[in-house]
């Protein structure tokens, strides 16, 4: 038994590292996307799918996907939603001011695994951020896969996220298609839930993998339409959400039935996190 | 543990063995009356114990009652455990200087040297619920010898009203994690201890205390201490598929049933020896410019504890209960290759509606979905 | 230039269908062309059509005074648009315009109608397709009412 007074020396890992902002870009009316460059000490290198607890110093943590391209560590690319007192303050920031980041913490999304298929990308609202760095992985190594698709939807056109790369991806290989929930005429695309999109999108149903993330319920219901589709739950990825307070496994919040969604996640495979996720208030 | 031939002290002996760990620099700590319950608190001698005292324990009820001997150690375990010292109520990792553009400097880590403690009177119980909770804290990595307090075990010669150690095969006798283990016995017009010696160094701590070698009739006299104990367990638990059938379960009826009377005031959370929910909080002074990370107790059963934008995971009675009941008995098992439960039964004793964490088991059990 | 039949076979929402059946429902039927931006029916029109998109797409649209008209949803490849014809008074509940260059099908709802009412294994087995389609399109629409996007958390 480990005893651990009061007044014992703290643990390395709660401490935040200092970053600061470099750039801040407006998304949508809640949504920024900002980049960080570290105060002293080493860039942070890290895996598509993973987080960092972000916070402003002394307004608190939050788990917040890591947003970049992994293949240029020297920017730290977080997209946050000011939704709290503690993202709210993050959004505040303008270039130079200070922010703390520990990690990167999680699982990833199984980019390379997954070559020599076609790859489905299924994003919905802020859910394409954690995507994103598969996507900038994906098209890096563009000739290791099959078809590369994406699909995206958001509330209303205004509200997409990163429009001017979407155009980037597409022509570098992504097919993409986008849908919101409702629009003005001048909108050409679809109008319609994201499931909608996966009904009709064309992939290889036996060998492609899907990478999810967006509202929980969008996910349930895109890999419902997949499976429907003949896609195997075990190529089917979801990236999931619960409450965090450490990153590190001890604080029991994150807790998503069997599993620690800090340690056993983000990324889950479908076939492990769907009879869990059937459960009401789980 | 070593296996050594079981010593005897005698009572006159015991505070010897308080002077020994004192003259080591040992801080003593171990139960003792406080507010009509027994707690752990600093100890300065044998007269600190609850000498002759006993507990009354069922759903709900906790009361002390004077025994007709003057037992050490002739009680079961109260509200409190020894994980305030593996996890502390609340422990400041670091405070820190602030500036305009929000940057934190001068990290400062709390000052001070831990206390080398000696545990006196941890039951086999509570030496589980140390190792279950340091396979959570530690993550994996094993610990060092030098982190460990010197445990003095006491192995129960009486059962708690609500104990089901034997179901959970924690107890009465201890097993693992200590450096010394007694059990008192009070027959035969004689009060003594016999001491298993788990560890060089209790041998070491020992030999500052005048022992014999322990005849055959006092290790009968321990045997049947500890089968008196086994015996009366106040509680039972069946474990049997017990992760399978809490799994298959998650929609029973019963979980409706305890919401009605589970008041999610957190006590089983509190008082639970492997209960292990922290929460992070940042603070800062009045100028913010001094900012405080705490880590503090929290409990599953707060409504906050499942925030997530736009609300609360678990916002029900019903499925918080349903979390810390399935945590403890199902889920912990995968999450860190052990059940969460030792059978101590505080949360049976200090649930001010009663709730049995046996019961429930039994009650799902008895009408299992998936049966 | 493939027979109307056979266009119409190739939607999921007659797809099946016994070679007899499509022939009858071919027969209600004429292949159009349609430029972007058309405005195929409105709000309270007479809904004596219904279409059956084969290429290009058609936004459902709601108007309310004082505000650009609302797109509540499109219409894609494969996807049959318009369900007023079946029961009456037959009038169109929504606006409905191309957003592209279309290419549908359009049947005529009283022939239609009255080659179910005189076959009705013809209309058992229509209904079934148009209740599996029009299942599928409310279930997307309930979850488009969740607004999943405001509360990150819905659901």
């Amino acid at each position: 038994m480990v005893t651990r007074s009061p007044a014992e020396p703290l643990a390395a890992e709660m401490i935040p590292a200092p970053f600061a902002v470099v750039s801040k870009r407006r998304e949508t009316s809640d949504t920024w996307t900002l980049e960080l460059e570290p105060a002293a000490g080493d860039e942070l290198s890290f895996a598509p799918g993973q987080f960092t607890m972000l916070s402003r110093g002394g307004t608190g943590e939050v788990p917040i996907s890591i947003s970049g391209d992994p293949a240029r560590p020297a920017r730290l690319v977080h997209t946050v939603r000011a939704v709290g007192l503690a993202t709210q303050a993050i959004c505040a920031t303008e270039p130079g001011d200070a922010l703390g980041v520990r990690g990167p913490f999680g699982g990833a999304w199984p980019v390379e695994a997954a070559e020599g298929a076609d790859v489905l990308v299924v994003s919905g609202g802020i859910g394409l951020a954690p995507l994103r760095p598969a996507i900038f992985a994906l098209l890096a190594r563009r000739a290791r896969y099959g078809r590369l698709v994406l699909l995206y939807g958001g509330r209303s056109p205004g509200q997409l996220l990163y429009p001017a790369e979407l155009d980037e991806w597409s022509a570098r290989g992504l097919e993409i298609a986008v849908t919101v929930d409702s629009a003005g005429p001048e909108w050409l695309g679809h109008v319609g839930v994201v499931p909608r999109l996966v009904r009709r999108a064309a992939f290889d149903a036996g060998g492609v993998v899907a990478l999810l993330c967006g509202p929980e319920v969008m996910m349930r219901f895109a890999a419902a339409v997949l499976i429907e589709r003949g896609v195997a739950a075990e190529r089917v990825y979801a990236s999931m959400e619960r409450n965090m307070q450490c990153g590190i496994g001890v604080c029991g919040h994150c807790q998503l039935g069997p599993t620690l969604v800090c340690r056993d996640g983000p990324v889950y495979r479908w076939d492990e996190i769907a009879p869990w996720l059937a459960i009401r208030e789980l | 543990m070593s296996p050594s031939p079981d010593r005897v002290i005698e009572r006159g002996e015991f505070d010897a063995l308080f002077d020994a760990l004192s003259r080591r620099g040992y801080t003593i700590v171990g139960p003792t009356i406080r507010d009509q319950a027994i707690v752990y608190d600093e100890l300065r001698s044998s007269a600190d114990l609850p000498i002759g005292w006993t507990d009354e324990q069922d759903g709900g009820h906790y009361r002390l009652r004077r025994r007709d001997d003057e037992a050490l150690f002739g009680y079961a375990v109260g509200p409190q455990s020894w994980k305030r010292y593996q996890l502390p109520p609340d422990r400041r990792l670091w405070s820190a200087r602030r500036d305009t553009r929000g940057a934190l400097t001068d990290f400062e880590e709390p000052a001070g040297a831990m206390p080398r403690y000696a545990f006196l009177g941890a039951r086999s119980c509570e030496l589980h619920a140390m190792g279950i909770l340091d396979r959570v804290l530690l993550h994996g990595r094993d610990s060092e010898p030098d982190e460990h307090p010197f445990v003095i075990a006491v192995n129960c010669g009486q059962a708690g009203g609500t104990c089901f150690c034997v179901s959970m095969g924690t107890g009465p006798v201890a097993d693992r994690g200590y450096d010394l283990a007694l059990t008192e016995v009070l027959e035969d017009g004689r009060h003594y201890f016999v001491v298993d010696v788990g560890t060089a160094s209790g041998a070491e701590v020992l030999d500052d205390v005048t022992h014999a070698g322990a005849q055959a009739d006092e290790r009968r006299r321990a045997e049947e201490a500890h089968a008196r104990a086994r015996a009366q367990m106040g509680r039972e638990l069946d474990t049997t598929g017990i992760k399978e059938l809490l799994y298959r379960n998650y929609e029973h009826a019963r979980w409706d049933d305890v919401a009605d009377r589970c008041l999610t005031c957190g006590n089983c959370t509190m008082v639970c020896p492997t209960c292990f929910c922290t929460t992070v909080e940042d603070t800062t002074d009045l100028t913010g410019e001094r900012v405080e990370r705490h880590q503090r107790w929290d409990s599953c059963f707060t409504v906050d504890y499942s925030h997530i934008n736009g609300g609360a995971v678990r916002s029900s009675t019903r499925s918080r209960y349903r979390q810390w009941m399935t945590h403890k008995l199902a889920t912990w098992i995968d999450q860190f290759g052990s059940s969460g439960c030792v059978g101590c039964g505080r949360c049976i004793t200090w649930c001010p509606v009663g709730i049995d964490i046996t019961e429930e088991a039994r009650a799902i059990r008895e009408s299992d979905a998936g049966a | 230039m493939r027979a109307l039949d056979e266009l119409i076979a190739d939607s999921p929402v007659f797809a099946g269908l016994a070679p007899s059946h499509l022939q009858l429902v071919a027969g209600c039927a004429r292949n159009e062309h349609v430029d972007a931006h058309t405005v195929l029916f409105r709000d309270g029109g007479s809904a004596d059509r219904f279409f059956l998109i084969r290429s290009g797409a058609v936004a459902l649209e709601i108007a309310a005074p004082g505000r650009d008209a609302l797109v509540i949803g499109t219409l894609h490849e494969g996807d049959v648009v318009g369900w007023s014809w079946l029961f009456p008074p037959y009038r169109w509940h929504f606006d409905g315009r191309t957003t592209g260059p279309t290419g549908l099908i359009a049947f005529d709802g009283a022939c239609l109608r009255g080659k179910c009412d005189a076959d009705h294994e013809l209309g058992y087995q229509l209904m079934q397709r148009f209740a599996a389609s029009l299942i599928e399109r409310l279930q997307a629409t309930r979850l488009q009412l969740l607004d999943v996007y405001g509360h990150a958390i819905a659901g």
